[in-house]
């Protein structure tokens, strides 16, 4: 049981930004944007928590302009996709594009600057437990958050009357709007809250994570949390189970070649990316349960008719 | 009236190109072709530094640009061209992957002095320069198998080309001259700099046993677990202490600026002649970060080796090499070690094909 | 006051012309304040960026260079997307089309007479396709998201190749370094104007011409239209939903592929770890900024492969990061999206508490 508790460790750090970046977008998804820009909103909540943190020596300061810079790139794609109703598969991919440049030209001065890093926060007693303490209850706050807005998210989705609402403008925007729901709002709003938690996954990759700055430092983490949201057919519950997977996945590839299983290295690092088509198409062939959860307006523009 | 204000535009454009071009002075032009961003924190932020110091001492005589992130392919044929277009006297292309672009251009431009990086193609115009890094690899593997208590490193690699499969062999050959069973894990993560994918190669091989890691990528994150952990790594192409201050035993510093100088300098005296530098410690083209957090006698041992490279640059292949299948690689010189496709003994990984 | 989005009774043809104008002109204005904030002479930056590199012959050469793999993309993206089927995977299928060009010239390196061109284009283009029908067979099969599935394989290939170009096809006199051996004779692509200017160009104009006839003319363009815009209606007329997700996805993935093999043996000349700096991803873009449309799509291409020269022509002169070329990009694309919408509504500024008449309908979807 003792060699399990460092890979477990591994494997949670691994997971959260993932299931950060997943959770907001779940939640835009939910009101039917799908918003493809989360890498680019993770790479600029990645630098401005970095320069925050850096500038002040706050790494909490540090958090909130991670949280900030993710949201006020997500306005942006509010302001065109909801006010102007652009298509947004292309606004994501803009965004993205946006994202990672932006974040290269004000990360400029932070390259190869050591951060402030993050403490650990010990829960006294409970982090003396044997195997389970220490991956429980002695890890960074932001890994807690991001298991407290697990349990935050699915209440407010599916036990709120403003998850209600969320929900219905997803599935039928055009019922929703008659029955006096703004529409739009409630879009936007769901939009600024996936920026928010992509931001926060970006600034955890540069604060806790490998706490430097470096230009395309999310190396794709961004599109692994679009995937996980379709794989947690836009669950919260599912989501945590998907990005462990997907973190036990990544870690594995590097495990066996440490052990020496004569594979090309090549073909391990692919692994991560088959079982994500692989759970795609299992998760795809339950019809059920995606005709249940998934958002029916995911996608489309809706213009109000007053 | 929208093409009048358009007219209108381009030509205060032109103006203001012109009055711009003409501030240039009749310097030599020196320029640079990165694979990386100019501030990657590794391999191209160390060829930068080097163009940095040319500024420093030769700014008066010398303007220098560069042009980074560029990638291997056509588009640095293009870029290489541009910039012997634009006036570039000298031309340091940094990776191995502009070679064929190098040697293209070289050929259409005989005046323009090239400079290909790590390459193995030479012209009239074109020389190859690259440094011996192998020999701190053999530095740091001495120190490794005294530093290590499991007596196993964890050693994190980008792609397997020559230059990296020499520095494991050289790294291997180094800690078994202190430790015969010295063992090394070894993880391909198939980039020369993710972060996120290099600190959890480190944190995948302290799991299983290493208690220090060696890296041939560029980012600081495999020392940075390492001082997390408490465990010890090494730097690389540039002192990365400043990430890990208690981890860093040492670091393989690309030291580029003294040979640049030297080049663009030979430009400028008109002695430059077409060659095949493979400097090493002795020249000072890779130096060694301080030897730190680790006891006396060790750094002494290290300063010593270091010191018996600087006088014989291929110290670290004196003795008979065993390849892994247990055959004599027999006698090794430059041209063995540049086309190095084998491990030595003991390493139990297997050879990436 | 508020803003408000009129849908115009039939879409502007003014607008239609005047919007990419616009998007350009915006992008110009903006880009002009990006440059003063980072402290540097926003005429000259301009000048250098957008017009210095259509000031010589070689760099209008090197534009077309540039953008034949990225319009070859493009165009096929286009009919996907038009179709509604969110193919962005162009990137691997590119990969794919390099690796089965290159099948021939690496393992029967002595065919080198002219008529291996032919078989290596048609290998480049059926493997571009075989990729591409792995997303479009999953959507169809198993409803798999097509987005996520294409880009994963974008990862996939690309591993594949780096195995490949590393192992197995390393050209044996090579130092050991990760390329393939160079191809020579018939097994490279002849060149049609100055030094690099290939037949790949003629690939590009010819698909721009089939796709916008297809488009216009055909039935199959009628469908695609159709099921892309209106799903149920398509149903109802008897078009097959499935067999269109086929059938762009074989000709993206194909026309994908042909970029690939054409830059292997074009301006590469051999087959390395990585053969495209993004086409596939610049694809997407230059597919939008094009609006879909394949004449479009050509100039788009133009101008992107513009803003890359632009943007290193600024880091020679000006010192500035290349990361300026991506912000541009994400802004153009930003304010041809955002302008497009000017086509379809119109834009009413509402002062609050007056009720405007309502002659709005709902989005398009």
């Amino acid at each position: 049981m003792e060699g399990l508790e460092g890979p477990l460790l591994t494997i949670i750090t691994a997971s959260t930004p993932l299931l950060l970046a997943a959770l907001g977008e779940l939640v835009t998804e939910r009101s039917g944007v799908l918003n493809l820009g989360v890498e680019g909103m993770m790479a600029v909540g990645a630098v401005c928590g970095f320069a925050a943190a850096n500038l002040t020596g706050m790494p909490m300061l540090g958090v909130l302009a991670a949280i900030l810079g993710g949201m006020v790139i997500a306005f942006l794609f509010g302001l065109l996709t909801l006010g102007l109703v652009t298509n947004q598969v292309a606004s994501g991919l803009a965004l993205t594009l946006f994202g990672l440049g932006l974040s290269a030209l004000i990360g400029d001065a932070f390259v190869g600057v050591p951060g402030p890093g993050m403490p650990k926060l010990y829960i006294p007693g409970l982090s003396d437990i044997p195997l389970v303490g220490r991956i429980f209850f002695a890890q960074d706050f932001m890994t807690y958050l991001a298991w407290a807005l697990v349990i935050a998210v699915w209440y407010f989705i599916f036990r709120t009357r403003g998850g209600l609402v969320l929900r219905a403008v997803g599935d039928n925007h055009v019922s929703a709007h008659a029955l006096g729901y703004k529409v739009i709002r409630v879009r936007f709003l769901a939009v600024l809250f996936g920026g928010a938690c992509a931001g926060l996954a970006g600034g955890y990759l540069s604060l806790v994570y490998t706490p430097q700055w470096t230009p395309n430092m999310t190396a794709g983490r961004g599109w692994i949390a679009l995937a996980l949201v379709v794989f947690a057919a836009w669950l919260p519950g599912r989501l945590v189970v998907g990005a462990l997977l997907f973190g036990a996945v990544s870690y594995l590839a590097l495990y066996l070649q440490g052990i020496g299983v004569g594979i090309p290295s090549q073909f391990l690092s692919m692994l991560p990316y088959l079982t994500t088509i692989v759970v795609l198409v299992v998760i795809s062939r339950n019809r059920t349960l995606l005709r249940i959860n998934t958002p029916a307006c995911l996608g489309q523009s809706f213009v109000p008719d007053r | 009236m929208k093409k009048l204000l358009a007219a209108a535009a381009g030509a205060a454009l032109m103006v203001a190109a012109a009055a711009g071009s003409a501030s240039a002075a009749d310097k030599l032009k020196a320029c640079w072709v990165y694979v990386g961003p100019h501030n990657d924190g590794g391999y191209s932020e160390g060829h930068d530094k080097g163009r940095q110091l040319v500024d420093k001492e030769l700014g008066d005589k010398v303007e220098t640009s560069y042009v980074e992130s560029v990638p291997e392919g056509p588009d640095a044929e293009r870029v290489i061209e541009r910039l012997a277009r634009s006036g570039c006297k000298i031309i340091f292309t940094t990776s191995f992957g502009f070679m064929d672009q190098t040697i293209k251009v070289a050929a259409k431009y005989p005046d323009v002095k090239f400079e290909h990086a790590t390459g193995f193609k030479t012209a009239d115009n074109v020389t190859t320069y690259n440094a011996r890094f192998y020999q701190g690899r053999y530095i740091i593997g001495q120190i490794a198998a005294k530093m290590s208590k499991t007596g196993t490193a964890g050693y994190i690699v980008s792609v397997p080309i020559p230059e990296v499969i020499m520095g494991i062999n050289t790294f291997m050959l180094g800690a078994q001259s202190i430790n015969p069973d010295f063992k090394v894990k070894i993880v391909w993560v198939n980039s020369w700099f993710d972060p996120g994918k290099e600190g959890d190669a480190a944190k995948a091989l302290f799991d299983q046993g290493a208690d220090i890691i060696v890296q041939h990528t560029d980012s600081p994150a495999p020392l940075q677990i390492a001082e997390e952990r408490g465990l010890h790594g090494f730097g690389q192409a540039h002192d990365m202490s400043s990430f890990a201050p208690k981890a860093q035993l040492t670091a393989i510093e690309d030291n580029w600026g003294p040979y640049y100088v030297e080049r663009v300098k030979a430009v400028l005296d008109g002695t430059w002649k077409s060659q095949q530098s493979w400097e090493g410690l002795k020249e000072k083209m890779l130096i060694m970060a301080p030897y730190l957090n680790m006891p006396d006698d060790v750094a002494a041992m290290a300063k010593d080796t270091e010191a018996k490279i600087t006088a014989d640059p291929l110290l670290p292949f004196r003795g008979k090499v065993l390849k892994q299948d247990g055959s004599d690689a027999g006698p090794i010189d430059d041209g063995v070690l540049l086309g190095m496709n084998w491990y030595v003994k003991g390493i139990d990984d297997k050879f990436p094909q | 006051m508020r803003i408000e989005l009129i849908r115009r009774p039939e879409h502007s043809r003014t607008m239609v012309v005047l919007s990419p104008i616009i998007a350009i002109a915006l992008t110009v204005i903006a880009g002009f304040f990006v440059f003063l904030a980072i402290g540097v002479d926003p005429l000259q930056a301009l000048y250098i960026y957008f017009i210095e590199p259509l000031t010589a012959g070689w760099s209008i050469e090197a534009l077309f260079v540039k953008a034949v793999p990225i319009i070859l993309v493009a165009v096929g993206l286009s009919l996907c997307y038009l179709a509604n089927n969110w193919n962005i995977g162009a990137e691997g299928q590119f990969a794919a089309g390099a690796i089965a060009g290159s099948v021939f010239p690496i393992l029967v390196p002595g065919w080198n007479g002219p008529e291996v061109m032919v078989a290596m284009l048609v290998m480049g283009v059926l493997g571009g396709m075989l990729y591409a029908a792995i997303p479009a067979l999953l959507k169809i099969r198993f409803g798999a998201n097509e987005i996520l599935t294409s880009l994963m394989l974008v990862y996939v290939a690309q591993l594949f190749l780096d195995w490949l170009a590393r192992g197995p096809w390393r050209n044996p006199e090579g130092h050991n370094f990760p390329d393939s051996r160079p191809f020579d004779g018939g097994q490279v692509l002849p060149v049609l104007v100055g030094s690099d200017v290939r037949i790949s160009l003629v690939f590009a104009v010819v698909a721009v011409i089939v796709a916008w006839f297809v488009l216009r003319r055909t039935l199959t363009g009628f469908q695609i239209s159709v099921l892309g815009q209106a799903p149920r209606a398509g149903a109802f007329a008897g078009f097959s939903q499935n067999r269109m997700i086929l059938l762009t996805f074989l000709v993206s993935g194909g026309l994908a592929g042909l970029a690939g093999i054409c830059e292997v043996a074009g301006p590469i000349g051999m087959l390395r770890t990585t053969v495209s700096p993004g086409y596939g991803f610049t694809g997407i873009i230059v597919a939008f900024l094009g609006r879909l449309n394949p004449i479009g799509i050509f100039f788009a291409g133009l101008l992107l492969a513009l803003s890359y020269l632009g943007g290193e022509g600024m880091q020679i002169a000006l010192g500035i990061s290349d990361q300026i070329t991506r912000v541009f990009q994400g802004m153009l694309l930003f304010f041809v999206l955002a302008c497009d919408t000017l086509i379809y509504y119109r834009i009413r500024f509402v002062r609050t508490g007056q009720h405007p008449a309502g002659e709005a309908k709902h989005g398009r979807a």
